[in-house]
């Protein structure tokens, strides 16, 4: 896990400044989507080995949540950025 | 050995006499020594007794790589145990005290299990201890805990205090010596933020304890120049007594200075440690390396020793470890230790050189033993003679201490810390620094560069590579001129063959030779398995001496390279950190602070009982002369509230404002039940469920105009709610504008409830709060008559005709005060939590002890609140579920026990009468129980299979922590005014 994360909001901070939520990679499903869709956002995760997206809540600071891409095995940070830019990133 | 004071030379201040106790001896020492140079100097050789078989051990080294001299230091709540002696500063006053045996240093009874020592191998603990079974916590373990303890904690609290830091710089260089001064003096001319860390009191490592010269002076010389010059850079930061003990992502290292841990008496105006977090640009490994001890029989002798310590202790400290001292070395620094203790007067018995020959040059008429080992060594408490052997023939040689030298390992532990293993080299028979990128580079005899000037000259120059990465061009300044220079060769050797007694590879842990074949006869040859079935490298000093030579036992033992055998794995520390140094200023209050509510002052002028929940202080109850238990208050405050009115402090509960054109569709996605048409001027009661389906939170919702609401979480999910509110918002709806925020610590809110609470509190507000005017879920802002601003909901949590007045904390006592004076006619009381709880109980009303996240709304009886006409909400589409929805749940249930003087408690399960306790017989379980004053028996609120159908049923409440089984009825979980004619009264 990185030491430090650099917040699109505050800059630099140490990483007991955030909470992780897990994975940011799936959205929420439609209301009518299928029962295994459901299942699978609610109960099922991977444990990936390297590059991953996550929500980390920067408790400590803004309070926003962030999308960190990160390697689990390198601990390497690609990007921070705001959660609401990561969903729009994905639209586009 | 005889340890005595050389009549000249060494570093320390000898105009500065310093006494000091060891065992309660009175000693003296100098400024400048450390507690292990001073022992020595004063003969005491004796410093501790080992782990397992309490054998006498002296010191051994002069640094932190210590084993043996471990000792207490300090008394009462100032102590500390485990302390290396070998990097202790003396002070004046300092008291010592060995550890580890008993009745006394010099006669220990446990050293009989020495005698048993055969039985006692490698694994013992667990082939010994294993039967008879109910032995192992009786008679073992605690014989073990006693035999093989190191230091004893004190119970007192601790009267230091600690603190951290952050620091950050361009270029961090952990250690003083040749290579990292050299490196700080470039680095810090050429204008880098450079911080120098090293552990010792005193910087230049090796340059003070060296012969060679440099520039024509004392290398000691050199490192006061160049640390003087270093004390003059604005841009440089020198760090003594600092040991960099980890690093981590993001080239951030952990340090911690010790910063007044080498004086008396402590000054409060400074901490005692400090943990520094360094992030670093880059950073430079000059940790040097350490010598290897030779494993020969007899090795743990008091007197055997580091040939390098040695030379340390004569060069630094101006103490001899003997009066006529062997040397046992297989490479060249052994000849180097015989020059140097020669040249102060010191006789050399011999020197026994396992190599068939050598370039080495002994002192004059110094006898050399080429090819040759000890095999045993004589004597007790103190070393009297050696055993060589040599071609099979042995001789006996008279001497007082041995100095051994079986070569140098580079210290890598830090750039080994995050996964990279180091790497075997052939060439240095030793293992390097893994290639870890540019953040940390390894400098002079870390980087396997063993000359003086080799040193010097690596530390300029990559401190010059260092400044061009980060854009400074530089030039290395030319390195200063080495005189009288040392080689440093050697031939690797693990074990020395034909010991006569045990020769140990770990002295802390009383590991030796056989102990590692054993392991690997037994299946443990793997490095990591080797570690952990004999103990080597475990103990306090993790095997700083140990480790290497163990894998290359096990080496030879396996006939491979130690490449392949590999090393354990290195993790922070590198040495032992405080807890309080860790914990910092984290300590007491500043580790779990206290929350107190803005009415915490009225509370207490009341007399309130204060219970802990969470990091709140919540009033309890409120105790009346005469009420002997707690029990009596309550039931008091409950019968009062019912009959008349109370005041309950309410302002612990999460509140969160809530603004925007989307606040009311975003509340209406968060909650179950419908919130959208909720009107202005109402409040609502609120079921949040998660996404499974379950129960999350409950509290109200109430809306002051179009566009703002406030919402109120329990005391608990205070800020869990908000976290999931945010994620909401941010993460999953960024579309809908809405905008929330905490307002909890902003407002004193009070219940006032009971049948008066009406006539009390409308001499308080302006305004008509008449049941037709502000009739029940009336939620609006108001002002008191006072002219304060407020906000009066009509809720109740005790099924009493009810009002939660909130006002701006700063206001609270106030108000309280003044509700308190106008209800005094009326018999207002103050009540507390647990007549809260039991008014809620004699109601069925919910908290988390029901809502414990294995409950659905249709469990607890409010499946009505589910609206699943909304498109959507959070939890909608999983509450829809088979098993979310099947008839044989647990449902919220009433019990009432047909003894009316049985008691129930909160834990126990219900069974169906006739049947056995078991888990397939289990039918639920009791959530909340009490007494209920007003009627006169206990009642609980239970979860139990299909229990609405059940009404009336008798069950079983098995309370097995209690031992306790009553009978109880099932009932509706609405005890008082099922009708709820009070609260609308």
């Amino acid at each position: 896990m990185a030491s430090l994360i650099t917040c699109p909001h505050c800059g630099v901070r140490p990483k007991e400044e955030f909470a992780i939520r897990g994975d940011a990679s799936r959205g929420r499903p439609e209301p009518m989507d299928s029962d295994e869709a459901w299942h699978d956002y609610v109960y099922v995760r991977a444990n990936p080995r390297g590059r991953t997206f996550e929500h980390w809540h920067h408790i400590a600071g803004c309070r926003r949540f962030l999308v960190v891409e990160r390697d689990t095995a390198t601990h390497e940070v690609y990007s921070v950025v705001d959660a609401v830019e990561f969903l729009q990133r994905a639209e586009r | 050995m005889t340890g005595y004071r050389l009549s000249s030379g060494g570093l320390v201040d000898r105009s500065q006499s310093l006494s000091f106790t060891f065992e309660g001896r009175p000693l003296r020492g100098f400024a400048g020594d450390t507690l292990a140079s001073a022992l020595l100097a004063n003969d005491q050789l004796l410093v501790g007794r080992s782990f397992k078989y309490h054998r006498p051990r002296g010191i051994v080294s002069a640094g932190p790589s210590e084993p043996n001299a471990l000792v207490t230091i300090g008394s009462g709540a100032r102590t500390d145990a485990n302390t290396k002696a070998t990097v202790a500063e003396l002070y004046g006053g300092l008291t010592a005290n060995s550890q580890n045996r008993w009745p006394s240093l010099g006669f220990d009874v446990g050293a009989v299990s020495g005698l048993l020592s055969p039985f006692l191998g490698a694994g013992f603990y667990y082939k010994t201890f294993m039967w008879p079974k109910q032995f192992w916590e009786r008679v073992y373990e605690p014989f073990i805990r006693r035999a093989a303890g190191l230091g004893r904690a004190v119970l007192e609290p601790d009267p230091e205090t600690y603190e951290k830091s952050w620091a950050f710089c361009d270029l961090l260089v952990v250690g003083a010596g040749p290579s990292g001064l050299m490196a700080a003096l470039t680095a810090g001319r050429a204008g880098l933020r450079v911080i120098v860390a090293d552990e010792d009191f005193r910087l230049g490592g090796s340059l003070l304890s060296t012969t060679e010269t440099i520039d024509g002076g004392a290398a000691s010389v050199f490192a006061d120049r160049a640390v003087a010059e270093l004390q003059s850079l604005p841009n440089v930061t020198l760090l003594s007594r600092t040991t960099v003990f980890g690093w981590y992502d993001d080239n951030v290292f952990g340090a911690v200075e010790r910063v007044q841990k080498h004086v008396a008496e402590p000054s409060s105006k400074h901490v005692s440690e400090r943990v520094w977090r360094i992030v670093a640009k880059r950073a430079l490994l000059a940790t040097g390396a350490e010598e290897r001890p030779l494993v020969f029989g007899g090795n743990d002798r008091p007197g055997v020793m580091m040939a390098g310590a040695m030379t340390t202790y004569a060069e630094r400290y101006g103490v001899a470890a003997g009066k006529s001292v062997a040397i046992f070395t297989s490479g060249s620094a052994g000849y180097r230790t015989a020059r140097a203790l020669s040249a102060k007067g010191v006789a050399i018995a011999a020197i026994v050189d396992a190599r068939a020959e050598s370039g080495d040059r002994a002192p004059d008429g110094i006898r050399v033993i080429r090819s040759a080992s000890i095999v045993d060594t004589k004597g007790r408490q103190r070393l009297k003679g050696i055993v060589v052997e040599r071609s099979g023939f042995e001789e006996l040689i008279a001497c007082d201490a041995v100095g051994m030298s079986g070569g140098w390992s580079p210290v890598v532990h830090l750039a080994c810390q995050r996964g990279a293993k180091p790497i075997w080299s052939e060439e240095l028979q030793a293992f390097t620094a893994p290639d870890v990128g540019g953040g940390l580079r390894p400098v002079g005899a870390a980087n396997g560069v063993f000359t003086l000037a080799g040193c010097l000259s690596d530390g300029a120059e990559k401190a010059a590579a260092v400044a061009a990465e980060l854009g400074l061009n530089v030039t290395p300044a030319a390195p200063p001129v080495v005189d009288g220079e040392e080689t440093s060769s050697f031939v690797a050797l693990w074990y020395v063959p034909g010991a006569k007694s045990k020769a140990f590879v770990d002295f802390q842990n009383d590991v030796h030779a056989k102990d590692l074949g054993l392991a690997l006869r037994e299946g443990f040859g793997h490095v990591e398995h080797a570690k952990r079935y004999t103990t080597n490298g475990m103990a306090t000093d993790q095997g700083k001496l140990s480790n290497i030579n163990a894998v290359g036992i096990l080496a030879g033992m396996r006939g491979v390279s130690p490449a392949e055998v590999g090393t354990t794995t290195f993790r922070p520390f590198y040495t032992p950190v405080s807890f309080g140094a860790l914990a910092g200023a984290a300590r007491d209050e500043h580790a779990v602070p206290a929350r107190k509510s803005p009415l915490h002052g009225w509370a207490t002028k009341n007399g309130a009982t204060f219970v802990e929940a969470g990091l709140w202080y919540r009033s309890a109850w409120f105790p009346r002369a005469g009420e002997k238990t707690w029990r009596e208050s309550v039931d008091r405050e409950v019968l009062n509230v019912r009959a008349n009115v109370g005041l309950c402090d309410v302002s612990t509960l999460g509140k969160i404002e809530v603004f925007g054109p989307d606040a009311a569709e975003f509340l209406n996605r968060l909650y179950c039940n419908p919130v959208l048409k909720l009107p202005v001027g109402k409040a609502r009661y609120g079921l949040m469920l998660r996404e499974d389906g379950f129960v999350f939170d409950d509290g109200t919702v109430s809306r002051f105009d179009e566009e703002h609401f406030f919402v109120t979480t329990t005391t608990a999910m205070a800020g869990p709610v908000m976290a999931h509110m945010e994620y909401c918002a941010q993460a999953l709806w960024p579309e809908l504008e809405v905008r929330f925020t905490s307002s909890t610590d902003q407002w004193a809110q009070m219940a006032v409830a009971g049948p008066k609470a009406p006539a009390v509190l409308q001499q308080i507000v302006d305004g008509d709060i008449s049941d037709d005017a502000f009739p029940f879920l009336s939620a609006r802002k108001i002002v008191l008559k006072s002219g304060v601003s407020a906000r009066l909901f009509r809720i109740s949590f005790s099924g009493e005709l009810a009002f939660e007045l909130a006002v701006p904390a700063g206001y609270g006592e106030a108000v309280a005060d003044q509700i308190m004076e106008a209800g005094r006619p009326h018999d207002i009381c103050a009540y507390g939590v647990e007549a809260l709880n039991v008014l809620r109980l004699e109601k069925g009303l919910l908290t988390h002890a029901e809502f414990d996240g294995r409950v659905t709304p249709d469990d607890a009886g409010l499946g009505r609140m589910l609206s699943m006409q909304k498109a959507d909400f959070i939890g909608k589409r999983l509450s829809a579920r088979y098993g979310l929805t099947a008839a044989d749940r647990m449902q919220l249930v009433g019990l009432k026990p047909v003894d009316a003087d049985k008691d129930m408690r909160a834990g126990a399960h219900l069974l169906k009468e006739g049947t056995k306790p078991s888990t397939l017989n289990d039918q639920g379980w009791v959530s909340s129980a009490g007494f209920s004053p007003v009627l006169g028996h206990a009642i609980a609120l239970a979860f139990l299979k299909s229990g609405r159908e059940r009404y009336g049923e008798k069950v079983i409440v098995f309370d097995k922590l209690r031992d306790q089984e009553i009978v109880a009825e099932v009932c509706d979980p609405v005890f008082v005014d099922p009708q709820n004619m009070k609260l609308k009264a």
